[in-house]
């Protein structure tokens, strides 16, 4: 999940995509979100990479839409319906989330077990059974 | 001892407005239908004082109240009364008779060795120039441009060595040490030997072999102005310079009613060091006031009625030292059991002294700024107007004075400041304020908070003999931790004195590029 500056970043991501439920006359999605180009990198527990300044799902509410949907915590956000959230600030990234006309989101999330069963499924040496 | 001498100096110059204040007053309370007649504060009369003159500021025992009613109850009035000196009075006069003879002496016979010393000194390069040709005139060589160039700046360094010395030891002195000055006896003995040494030179190599080389005893005697012009640099740096540098922090506490100071103090010996805190205690210390501490000490004469102890076992029993011992400490358990309500009865004293001096001060203030009105300030065009009913600050004052006599009088007994404050000097302070434009406030200030001791009076200075208790030695050094009291008649100085500390500084070098900042915020929100 590092970037290399100025090169195309490359990762593995799944498509997940929560329903908003509506509660209390506000649309929620029933996760919260941290980080963000204006905040500090070097807080994230999530991330490899504590430079990484990418939006990542810190928590989620127990029997919630995202869980539902399989969001994990710790999944960093790479795409919120097609907007990018690599390079967004955190209020940006809660923008996108909560646009009150849109009742669905379809997140591209990712996260290192992804990686990791990609690249064993690629490995020759292990035989597939 | 009770001094508490409540005097002001009303009593005897009980103008007809005053009277007919306290009586518009008393009837007020009497027949509560005359209260236009209490209002007389308008219809101002002028009293001149009576020609009896009274002793500065005596004192009178006795109460204010029945200041009208003199009259009527005293019996007899003896020529006494009207003179009689309070016990600070006697001690003052005994003090002044005391130290005028015995510090005399030995001033004039420092200012005697110093003359003298100082005479021998100057005249010395003279001698060395002059001895030559009263003694061996045929032998000595002409003195050529160079040697008579010479003369002219032995001549104005000893003038510049004249002015020098008397502008740094013989100016009047400002106090009466109890040691001498012990740099200054270094710096005499210092002068002494090296003069004594040039003339021992001079005499075994000049006078007895009778040198014909003018030159060379003229260029002698210029290094003897020379090298006392660098003694005199040296007197400067010890005298002078050595003090100004801050080494020493000095605590002092009057040990009456706790004012404190801090002063900075540079390395001085424990008599100048004291002398400074003094001329400090002139200037900051607020004037100390004996009426204020009487409550203080019926509380304490108090707790020591409270409790008696009795020897119940009989005389004989124990030891003397045992007994006492224990005595005391039944006492003091005694004291801790007992469920005093004194503080109770301060508290409640407090508050309503508060009150009752805050409702003077105001009715003070008003009075004042009343009397204030009465008074226009003429200018020049109208002066040669109308030169009918002017009058000069002076009588100004003693217009509007009665109108707020009254009133500044109960604020002043309230405060107990009344001893510090005579009538003539408030008269006078009041035509100072007219004069110079100022406001009620302005005047009221020195009333309302006590001021430094010097603003007021002199012989409110009490003391200006003053006693240095120290255990070490009065001509040593300023230390870490010296302690000495300064006492004077009514109360006592502690000083207590504290080194500044070594102070090690190191650097650190910050490139103004180098200021960068990133936000730290780790907001979480929830969507």
């Amino acid at each position: 999940m590092s970037f290399i500056p100025g090169q195309p970043v490359t990762a593995v991501v799944e498509r997940i995509e929560i329903q908003k439920l509506r509660q209390d006359g506000n649309l929620i999605l029933g996760f919260s979100i941290g980080g963000g180009i204006d905040q500090d990198p070097g807080q994230n527990p999530f991330s490899e990479d504590k430079t990484d300044k990418g939006i990542y799902v810190t928590r989620t509410s127990p029997g919630g839409p995202a869980e539902a949907a399989g969001l994990k915590v710790g999944d960093k956000i790479m795409q919120v319906n097609g907007w990018d959230m690599t390079m967004v600030t955190h209020d940006q990234a809660r923008k996108k989330l909560t646009k009150k006309n849109e009742d669905v989101v379809r997140l591209l999330v990712t996260r290192k077990s992804l990686e990791d069963a990609v690249k064993k499924s690629m490995n020759p040496c292990y035989p597939r059974p | 001892m009770d001094t508490e001498s409540t005097y002001s100096g009303y009593s005897h110059y009980s103008g007809r407005s005053r009277g007919s204040h306290r009586h518009g007053e008393r009837s007020r309370d009497r027949h509560k239908s005359r209260s236009k007649d209490s209002r007389s504060e308008k219809s101002v009369t002028i009293n001149t004082p009576p020609a009896e003159p009274l002793l500065g500021d005596s004192a009178v025992r006795g109460e204010q109240v029945q200041d009208d009613n003199w009259g009527e109850t005293t019996t007899a009035v003896t020529g006494t009364s009207e003179h009689s000196l309070s016990q600070e009075d006697i001690v003052r006069i005994t003090k002044d008779l005391e130290d005028s003879v015995g510090l005399d002496c030995r001033r004039y016979l420092t200012r005697t060795l110093a003359v003298i010393l100082g005479l021998l000194v100057f005249l010395t390069p003279l001698a060395f120039l002059v001895l030559p040709h009263l003694l061996w005139q045929e032998k000595l060589q002409s003195c050529g441009t160079a040697c008579e160039g010479l003369f002219i700046s032995v001549a104005f360094k000893l003038l510049i060595l004249l002015l020098a010395v008397w502008a740094l030891f013989f100016r009047p002195a400002r106090a009466g040490l109890p040691r001498v000055f012990v740099f200054r006896v270094l710096l005499a003995v210092l002068v002494l030997l090296f003069v004594a040494s040039y003339w021992l030179f001079y005499s075994v190599r000049i006078l007895d072999s009778q040198d014909e080389n003018y030159q060379g005893i003229v260029q002698y005697a210029v290094s003897l102005v020379d090298a006392l012009l660098f003694i005199h640099y040296l007197a400067i740096v010890l005298l002078e310079l050595r003090q100004l540098q801050p080494c020493f922090s000095v605590c002092v506490t009057r040990s009456t009613d706790g004012e404190t100071r801090q002063y900075n103090l540079g390395q001085l010996s424990i008599q100048r060091a004291a002398l400074a805190i003094i001329e400090h205690y002139y200037c900051d210390f607020p004037i100390h006031n004996p009426a204020l501490l009487s409550a203080s000490k019926s509380r304490a004469a108090k707790h020591l009625a409270g409790l008696k102890v009795y020897n119940v076992d009989g005389p004989g029993n124990n030891a003397a030292a045992g007994l006492a011992h224990s005595q005391s400490r039944a006492m003091i358990a005694a004291a801790a059991r007992r469920r005093d309500t004194s503080h109770n009865e301060l508290y409640y004293e407090e508050a309503e002294h508060e009150r009752r001096v805050r409702k003077r001060k105001a009715r003070l203030v008003v009075a004042v700024e009343e009397a204030f009105t009465h008074i226009k300030r003429m200018q020049e065009e109208e002066q040669k107007k109308a030169p009918g009913d002017v009058m000069d600050p002076r009588e100004a004052a003693q217009a509007i004075f009665p109108s707020m006599a009254r009133a500044l009088q109960k604020y002043l007994r309230t405060t107990k400041q009344q001893h510090c404050h005579s009538m003539e000097s408030i008269q006078q302070h009041l035509a100072f304020c007219i004069t110079n434009n100022m406001t009620p406030k302005a005047f009221l200030e020195s009333y309302l908070t006590p001021g430094p001791t010097l603003q007021y009076s002199r012989n409110h200075w009490l003391a200006r003999q003053w006693t240095l208790i120290s255990e070490a030695s009065v001509t040593s050094g300023l230390k870490d931790g010296t302690v000495f009291l300064l006492k004077c008649v009514d109360f006592s100085l502690v000083v207590t004195s504290k080194k500044i500390p070594y102070i090690q500084m190191s650097e650190e070098y910050i490139d103004p590029k180098s200021h960068k900042f990133v936000l730290r915020l780790q907001s979480e929100t929830s969507v």
